[in-house]
């Protein structure tokens, strides 16, 4: 793998990550992030349809003309989000179910949209897989973080297994939609404070207000 | 150096009043004593109990997080007595500290602290207790149980589910209302001084009114949003009540059951959240009046006032843009442009 490659991998995890930076895909991470099992599932999908939709897309980007290029893209992420809609209601149907329309809506998640719009329409193949990849593990990094801490305070298991005494009340309010956005916003809080912080403690200019600035995307989802 | 004091420099306001913000908080913490009194009297230890739970987690997030001189104010103090007052008594302390700290942290210090807010944080805490933790903020003891008996697990270690004891519980008056078709709803004059089951502090009504009434008369309240809210709720109940008096209670029941005073007296009036011009109180009261009884009558849950509360708080900015009044000598609105 080239460095270049290697790079765009990197990007996406953490420097540029797709929810905590971007604040894209907020849907599905509010929604779905319940409980670690659905995160694993929803990060899976997402990664494979982001992934392979940008395959697609780097290699058929120059023959579609400008005008329709959106519509074009939409196709092709619809049908690798067939293909996992099914895959997964015959691998897990449980899952499927706890997920119900939001594996049909990663369709219009604009992680992926906008890697496609940003990135695969301009760049190599590859350079486009990686930055995919990147994209969708930092999703994936993401969904996870919020599952572990709404299904261990609100349910006081982790992937269906009992981590917290039985006598713990759990927080039922970490299950219900409230608790994704107060999850969200605490991560969120924590990772700006700590930018804040940085530039104070280590007396130089921000490498954040860098970082932050070359960040790729539009508005959030 | 004499001189040179006389000839300070210094912005607007020149003359401060006697009356401070400290002031106006104390003394509304003193207002809260008689309601703080019957809760007692009608709850016992209890009620000493998740009052002081949840006024140390108020307190203790505004000092943890503003100087330890900020709690002077009083402001974090009123948020959890208020919180303590609209919790019922069997909720264990830990629970009433975790609401306390989540007003205060999430729904004032988030903000930018006191006058920054734009809800009111106690009812933000109870907002997120009942989200939370909803067996446990409705289950209501019984009336009429040993003084000194405690009326639930108060003393649960904190993050254990408390215990239940059973037949220690009983409806409130809008559980009654609400799913038993109002039979064997308790008469008025006992909702009226709290001989009924209940949040702490807003079974007696009749104590919330006393302090409610001091604070007007010292000019420390704005009398229209209750009035309002008073007026609202009598009127549309009392329609509902002339169209099919079995179905819809009446605007007494209405009026003195359930956290109705204890809002409409003491959250509705809380300066940072609500209005400041006098029409804009009356259009905040009336939109709250409106939506209790919309809640009470046809939503799921027997009891509106949080959550009618809550709602008009985060219209107070449009309110106050839209009842702006005209300054002096400045064009009309239709003559503008």
């Amino acid at each position: 793998m080239s460095a270049t490659a290697r790079d765009d991998l990197i990007r996406g995890v953490w420097r540029e990550n797709p929810v905590l930076v971007t604040t894209l895909g907020l849907c599905p991470t509010l929604a779905v992030t319940n409980t670690v099992a659905n995160c694993v599932a929803m990060g899976l999908a997402t990664f494979f349809v982001l992934v392979a939709s940008c395959y697609l897309v780097a290699l058929v980007a120059k023959w579609i003309p400008g005008e329709i290029r959106i519509t074009a893209f939409v196709l092709i992420i619809a049908t690798f989000v067939t293909v996992a809609d099914m895959a997964i209601e015959a691998l897990a149907p449980d899952v499927h179910k706890a997920l119900g329309a939001f594996i049909a809506l990663i369709v219009v998640n604009c992680i992926i949209l906008g890697r496609q719009e940003a990135f695969a329409s301009k760049n190599p193949v590859l350079n486009s897989v990686a930055d995919a990849a990147g994209a969708g593990i930092g999703f994936m990094v993401t969904m996870l973080m919020m599952g572990t801490v709404r299904e261990v305070i609100g349910n006081g298991t982790l992937l269906g297994h009992r981590v917290l005494p039985a006598s713990y009340e759990p927080w039922v309010v970490m299950m219900l939609p409230p608790g994704g956005f107060l999850t969200l916003g605490t991560i969120l809080l924590l990772i700006k404070w700590k930018k804040v912080r940085k530039p104070a403690v280590a007396d130089a200019p921000a490498p954040a207000a860098a970082a932050s600035g070359a960040v790729s995307g539009g508005s959030a989802a | 150096m004499s001189e040179q004091t006389r000839l300070r420099v210094s912005a607007s306001p020149h003359l401060a009043g006697p009356v401070d913000t400290p002031t106006v908080m104390w003394s509304v913490v003193a207002s809260l004593v008689p309601v703080l009194c019957a809760a007692v009297w009608f709850f016992g230890p209890s009620a000493l109990l998740v009052v002081a739970g949840a006024t140390a987690g108020a307190v203790l997030t505004e000092a943890a997080f503003k100087k330890a001189t900020a709690v002077r104010d009083g402001s974090a103090a009123i948020t959890g007595v208020l919180l303590g007052l609209c919790l019922p008594a069997g909720m264990p302390c830990w629970m009433a500290f975790v609401g306390g700290a989540f007003g205060i942290g999430a729904g004032k210090l988030l903000f930018g602290g006191l006058g920054q807010n734009i809800f009111n944080p106690a009812l933000l805490g109870r907002a997120f207790l009942q989200a939370a933790f909803p067996l446990a903020i409705t289950t209501w003891p019984k009336t009429g149980l040993p003084w000194s008996s405690l009326r639930g697990d108060n003393l649960a270690f904190p993050f254990t589910s408390p215990q239940v004891i059973d037949g220690t519980t009983a409806a409130t008056p809008l559980g009654v209302m609400k799913f038993e078709g109002g039979v064997g709803l308790p008469s008025v004059m006992d909702m009226l001084f709290g001989r009924t089951g209940g949040s702490l502090g807003e079974t007696c009504d009749a104590m919330i009114l006393l302090g409610g009434a001091y604070l007007v008369l010292r000019g420390l309240m704005n009398w229209r949003p209750p009035v309002a809210i008073f007026l609202t709720v009598a009127v549309f109940s009392g329609i509902l009540h002339a169209i099919d008096g079995a179905l819809y209670q009446g605007p007494l029941p209405m009026l003195f059951s359930g956290g109705l005073t204890l809002g409409a007296v003491y959250m509705a009036t809380d300066p940072v959240t609500s209005p400041i011009t006098p029409k804009g109180s009356w259009i905040f009261g009336i939109g709250i009046g409106v939506l209790v009884v919309l809640i009470r009558v046809w939503g799921g849950l027997p009891e509106g006032v949080m959550y009618a509360i809550l709602f008009m708080n985060a219209f107070t900015p449009f309110i106050n843009r839209a009842t702006q009044p005209r300054v002096l000598g400045a064009a009309t609105k239709g003559a503008t442009s």
